[in-house]
């Protein structure tokens, strides 16, 4: 929708109704703010996340990109003295309204995080734990949305002779790739990824940028990245932050070659972060 | 690329002060398990197993005992478990940042230093001069407050271990605290939290003092958890402060069955915190 508004300022589409169809998995938002105790971690942000495509988050360490994923599912709230103020807004909710029911949200909203974190249970249990908690189904049923969340993720033909095998005699690589299955069989409308290839070889990271881009059809994709070469492969828009703000949002290929701003410019050329 | 020789020396001075140290610890244990053997092998024949404490000059075993103190740590560790297990994870999970949860946290640091004997007495006015008589109910009250400050601490413990991003992870699918709880944490943490379990009833088998207040002894044998009941401490305590010979080579047979049922409790523990890191 937006495509081509200017980053700072893109009027926000769903201006207090329903979101339309082709803004289905969209996230706007508007005038966040985040807090640590006294800490202010981001600084009235405003953007519109675009559905159906790739979104880097990029920035030194400590500029609020993780910050801003874990605002959008509301993990924070597990932590006391945390707290966000201004809107989030997905399918014409505000999802930051504390009457937004967090299993709602957080079926929406999927997260995959930098470490790989299978739980210590069988691969199959690992994907069917939330299934089995949203849905009721039948065992063939849920066999079948196992399979299919795992074939998705790219891992089915390495899993599919051992699915009761636990989780954690994985490889790194496909621990992260289970949690993206997992993450995804319950059908989110979007994937938060946060630096989750940061901590896998070079072969598994590959294997988990083409299937970010080949899931970029189906989900509205936010990644946070330290990796300015991983954000300019696999995104279509990318945002720059600095100290909580956000400096920068545009299409990938205009932030990396032509930045508006300095800060980014010195950010992407490697002066500072 | 010769090490110094002052480096060499005192590398081996710390290897033979710690060599010295471990042996130092073991052989003590050697040697009660080797006395308590050599003095009790005269009763440690099946009947230890089969016949009842005897009265003095006859001779008999210890199967009163036996049953009365499998049946009170039984009870205990059923009472104490679910509420210890329980306790603790409010303690790490659902109340972690609360001031309630640190002031319950060192309340129970408190109860898991108090003598047993403080907690004999303790059970002793509550239950015992209420209800008019000794009981196994009460010996089992005794032993399972003794149990649980342990698996409060070691739940707790244990939860703590596990890294946040495991929680996050969970409840960034969605699921609500008790099935992240249930289905992830305490798989997580299973075999650490066994192993205070079993540490527990390590602790509360040998335990003399509170069940002298409240299960006191029995001669003969009573199936009853309503009246007093004999069980193995006690029977060693009675036994060894005894004039017999009989009862000293008895008392003898109970402390090594006592001490290598520890022993095999803690093996026990050994290979299930090793299986914990394996997984």
């Amino acid at each position: 929708m937006n495509e081509t508004a200017t980053a700072l300022r893109i009027t926000p589409a769903y201006a207090g109704t329903k979101g339309t169809v082709e803004n289905h998995g969209a996230v706007n938002i508007r005038d966040l703010n985040f807090h640590y105790g006294k800490g202010h971690a981001l600084k009235q942000v405003t953007m519109t996340v675009p559905a159906n495509a790739v979104t880097a988050i990029i920035g030194p360490s400590g500029c609020g990109k993780s910050t801003l994923l874990r605002t959008i599912n509301r993990i924070f709230e597990l932590y006391p003295e945390q707290y966000a103020t201004g809107e989030i807004v997905i399918d014409g909710r505000n999802v930051l309204d504390r009457r937004y029911p967090l299993s709602d949200l957080r079926r929406l909203v999927g997260m995959v995080f930098q470490k790989p974190t299978p739980f210590p249970s069988s691969i199959r249990s690992n994907v069917a734990f939330a299934l089995s908690y949203y849905e009721r189904l039948s065992k063939s049923e849920i066999n079948d949305r196992i399979e299919d969340a795992l074939r998705q993720a790219a891992l089915w033909d390495e899993v599919k002779d051992k699915l009761h095998h636990s989780a954690l005699s994985l490889s790194g690589g496909q621990q992260q790739r289970l949690c993206i299955a997992r993450t995804i069989a319950v059908r989110p409308e979007i994937l938060l990824l946060d630096e989750a290839t940061s901590a896998l070889d070079p072969i598994s990271t590959a294997k988990i940028e083409e299937l970010i881009h080949e899931l970029r059809e189906r989900f509205t994709i936010v990644i946070v990245t330290h990796n300015m070469q991983q954000a300019a492969r696999i995104s279509q828009r990318t945002a720059f932050f600095h100290l909580g703000e956000l400096i920068e949002f545009g299409s990938t290929s205009e932030i990396f070659t032509n930045p508006r701003e300095q800060r980014t410019r010195d950010y992407i050329t490697g002066r500072y972060g | 690329m010769a090490i110094p020789a002052r480096r060499r020396i005192a590398d081996i001075a710390a290897f033979a002060f710690a060599t010295a140290a471990t042996v130092f610890g073991l052989v003590w244990l050697a040697w009660i398990l080797w006395t308590t053997l050599l003095q009790g092998a005269a009763a440690l024949t099946p009947s230890l197993f089969s016949q009842m404490t005897p009265p003095p000059g006859a001779s008999g075993g210890l199967l009163n005992a036996f049953y009365g103190s499998a049946v009170m740590i039984l009870l205990g560790l059923v009472i104490g478990t679910p509420i210890g297990v329980a306790a603790g994870t409010y303690l790490a999970e659902h109340g972690r940042y609360t001031r309630l949860a640190a002031i319950v946290s060192f309340v129970n640091d408190i109860l898991l230093s108090a003598p047993s004997i403080v907690i004999g007495l303790f059970v002793y006015e509550m239950v015992v001069r209420t209800a008019g008589h000794f009981s196994g109910y009460a010996g089992a009250l005794a032993l399972a407050m003794i149990l649980l400050p342990i698996v409060v601490r070691t739940t707790e413990e244990s939860l703590r271990l596990i890294p946040d991003q495991m929680r996050e992870a969970g409840f960034a699918l969605g699921l609500p605290r008790w099935r992240v709880t249930r289905q992830i944490l305490y798989k997580a943490a299973r075999s650490a939290i066994l192993t205070g379990i079993l540490l527990g009833v390590a602790r509360i088998a040998g335990e003399t003092a509170p069940l002298l207040f409240t299960a006191l002894n029995n001669q003969f044998w009573s199936s009853s958890l309503n009246g007093p009941l004999a069980n193995i401490p006690v029977v060693i305590f009675q036994y060894a402060m005894s004039p017999y010979d009989e009862w000293h080579t008895l008392a003898w047979a109970g402390a090594f069955v006592l001490t290598a049922f520890v022993l095999i409790l803690n093996i026990l523990v050994r290979l299930l915190a090793r299986r914990g890191k394996n997984q």
